[in-house]
């Protein structure tokens, strides 16, 4: 494990002078992940928070070559620049020992939702990748429209809460798991709270030699409604009450990587975000209940999993 | 040394594939192009092939496989048709504004709905101004010639533009047809060495590529993008000056057929033309002064030349396989007749769509239309300038 000092001192890959929000998960994950390996690095980007915010022209704050195409193909664009790698090498215009490490990076828009197929696709012909969603829970880049990882309850834009809706309806979409369906070496999830944690998955996602997928909770204070000072706290409350789960499955094998020595009520993480605010009127009281069933339900399944 | 073989269309552009040897080849399977994928990934399983062969879920991550691989610096191909292209679209705007010289074989057929798996032009028509170089095929022989000149078109540094080539689903695509296949090494050599620029995988530089525009540049970034597609017509005609001579074939923009005297002309693209021209015959030999113009170049349309041959003919008739609904005519026929405009004494031109989900047109078709050029030419009156051919209303 590296030390923090030494971790500082790399050279950033995603430099300042983005357009980010203050207090956005976005820079803080891609700061950390992006130091997980010192090989030269290929990004593809789906449109969304992090390509807009990073590279408007003529400006970039990306100091790695870094593709973006279009929203829902970032993990086919990757893909694709990996396939010309491995021809290239076959036919000896790059050197057999030249190493390049091949990422794409989506948003939970561009990975859960418009973007799944293209990378189940991806992930599915083993292509040697690592995928990164940073999942904010939203279509944040467009002001906060819902995806399918808002959770219950959550008041979206295009799932408000209003005198008849308590806001979102569905129960949010486990990715992860899907991920975890295709068989694939690696899959985790992580939090930008327990930053080792982080920095280790990210390493090992990049080090094992075929698709790597990254799950990574991205606190967002604009469209989640809380004092942005107070991210990393709330990260860690997430992870406390179990709403984010930190696991990997390597090979098929699940390791919980954190484990709350008292598992915290869902109460805790919503009552500090705008966004469940209307969970507290009297109307509304089971769906915060409805919450911590399906909360609790996956965190006994990945108990299970983990032989726990 | 050229052999000839009897292959059928997608055989054709799989031959070509297989010279070729592009670095990336990513490809769905769609009826009627769907021959040409399997051909190559059996190339490929058979070893005679070196590059990537990359089987996507869907034609929209294909040509993203083809995007990302282009960008990261190599030959690419793909092929497609109809539906497929449909799901292309957005990307096929990416593929050209990030000026990526990828090529595609397109077994062209009808679009959805009804549904229907036949040869017409709407798939590639509905593309035109996605801003890539559009070439279509009348035969066999056509398709593989213009598939291996595709490569240089695009890939010239003051071009870069992707590329399509079109041939007509099934009636080239399925149809067997003896072609002269040239040598592998001669191709090779025809073709050259690819042309990076600026390629990803040249990790001694950090590039940004595809950032985002604003309104300050955005307009520029399209105006550069319109000049190589405007680059093309001098590199497409020395391509196709330079394959005459390797391999005794010349192309240009268009085929003149029996025109050098002509009065009527009937304008046709892809297989019909090769029909057309056997009605051409037919209508010479009853005395009629017929020709056939051919374009095979549409994007970029070559419209002084196309003018400049058909500024003396008193009736022309553009025949088009694809309609464009609510607009004043097909799109080949508004490019025709819009390139005739500047003249002061223009020929009478009329529009026929035909053939729209592989409807069959015969020669007796085309001799109608002919007879009905020569009614225009002599009275001077246009009656109906748009119509349909063999279409029971």
């Amino acid at each position: 494990m590296a030390k923090l000092k030494d971790l500082a001192s790399m050279e950033d890959r995603l430099v300042a002078g983005h357009g980010m929000c203050l207090g956005c998960g976005i820079p803080l994950i891609f700061r950390i992940v992006l130091r997980a390996t010192e090989d030269p690095l290929i990004i593809a980007n789906a449109t969304g928070c992090l390509e807009v915010c990073t590279t408007i022209f003529p400006r970039t704050s990306w100091n790695v070559t870094w593709v973006h195409s279009a929203f829902e193909n970032a993990a086919a664009t990757i893909a694709g620049v990996e396939s010309m790698y491995k021809a290239l090498k076959k036919k000896g215009r790059i050197p057999e020992d030249k190493k390049i490490k091949f990422l794409g990076v989506g948003g939970d828009g561009g990975t859960y939702d418009i973007g799944l197929q293209a990378l189940s696709g991806a992930v599915e012909r083993g292509h040697d990748i690592v995928y990164v969603c940073y999942d904010n829970n939203a279509y944040c880049n467009t002001g906060g429209q819902r995806s399918s990882a808002t959770p219950l309850g959550a008041s979206a834009t295009t799932s408000p809460e209003g005198a008849q809706s308590p806001g979102k309806l569905q129960r949010r979409k486990d990715l992860t798991k899907i991920l975890v369906a295709h068989n694939i070496p690696y899959v985790a999830q992580a939090s930008p709270n327990r930053w080792q944690d982080l920095y280790k998955k990210a390493q090992k996602a990049f080090e094992i030699e075929g698709p790597a997928f990254l799950n990574i909770l991205c606190l967002c204070p604009t469209e989640w409604k809380y004092d942005e000072s107070q991210g990393i706290r709330l990260a860690q409350t997430a992870i406390d009450t179990c709403v984010w789960p930190l696991y990997e499955v390597e090979n098929g094998k699940y390791k919980i990587n954190y484990l709350p020595k008292e598992k915290k009520p869902v109460l805790d993480w919503v009552k500090s975000q705008g966004r469940f605010r209307h969970l507290f009127k009297e109307e509304n009281a089971w769906v915060l209940e409805e919450y911590q069933k399906q909360v609790d339900e996956d965190w006994e399944e990945l108990k299970k999993l983990a032989n726990l | 040394m050229s052999t000839l073989k009897t292959l059928n269309g997608n055989q054709s552009i799989a031959e070509a594939v297989r010279q070729i040897d592009p670095d990336v080849m990513a490809a769905y399977p769609i009826t009627p192009s769907t021959a040409i994928v399997e051909t190559i990934a059996k190339f490929k399983a058979d070893g005679l092939i070196a590059g990537e062969f990359v089987c996507p879920e869907s034609e929209h991550s294909a040509m993203s496989v083809c995007i990302g691989a282009s960008s990261a610096g190599g030959r690419v191909m793909t092929a497609t048709a109809s539906q497929g292209l449909a799901l292309m679209w957005e990307m096929l705007y990416i593929a050209a504004g990030l000026r990526l010289p990828i090529v595609a074989a397109i077994a062209n057929r009808s679009l959805s709905a009804p549904i229907n798996i036949h040869g017409d032009h709407s798939d590639t028509i509905g593309a035109r101004d996605s801003g890539w170089i559009q070439i279509y095929s009348e035969n066999c022989q056509e398709a593989y010639d213009n598939f291996i000149q595709a490569f240089r078109i695009g890939e010239d540094l003051k071009v870069r533009t992707p590329v399509l080539v079109g041939l007509d689903g099934f009636i080239i695509s399925h149809s067997m047809e003896v072609i002269q296949v040239e040598d592998d090494d001669e191709v090779k050599k025809f073709i050259g060495e690819y042309k990076n620029v600026f390629p990803v995988l040249d990790t001694s530089r950090k590039m940004t590529v595809g950032p985002i525009d604003f309104t300050d540049y955005y307009f520029e970034h399209k105006r550069n993008q319109i000049e190589g597609i405007e680059n093309a017509p001098p590199v497409i005609e020395a391509v196709g000056k330079e394959f005459g001579l390797k391999f005794g074939r010349e192309y240009g923009f268009f085929e003149e057929y029996r025109m050098d005297d002509a009065e009527l002309c009937i304008v046709v693209m892809s297989s019909a033309a090769g029909t057309c021209k056997d009605a051409v015959d037919e209508l010479r030999s009853e005395g009629k002064r017929i020709g056939l113009l051919k374009p095979r170049i549409f994007r970029p349309f070559a419209h002084q030349k196309i003018a400049e041959a058909l500024k003396k003919m008193k009736a022309i008739a553009v025949l088009d396989r694809s309609s464009s609904p609510g607009a004043f005519g097909a799109p080949l026929f508004t490019e025709v007749r819009s390139a005739l405009y500047d003249y002061a004494e223009r020929p009478k031109i009329v529009n026929y769509v035909y053939g729209l989900g592989g409807r069959d047109i015969k020669v007796e078709h085309f001799k109608e239309v002919g007879l009905k050029l020569e009614k225009i030419a002599e009275t001077g009156k246009v009656e109906e300038i748009y119509g349909y051919i063999n279409l029971r209303e």
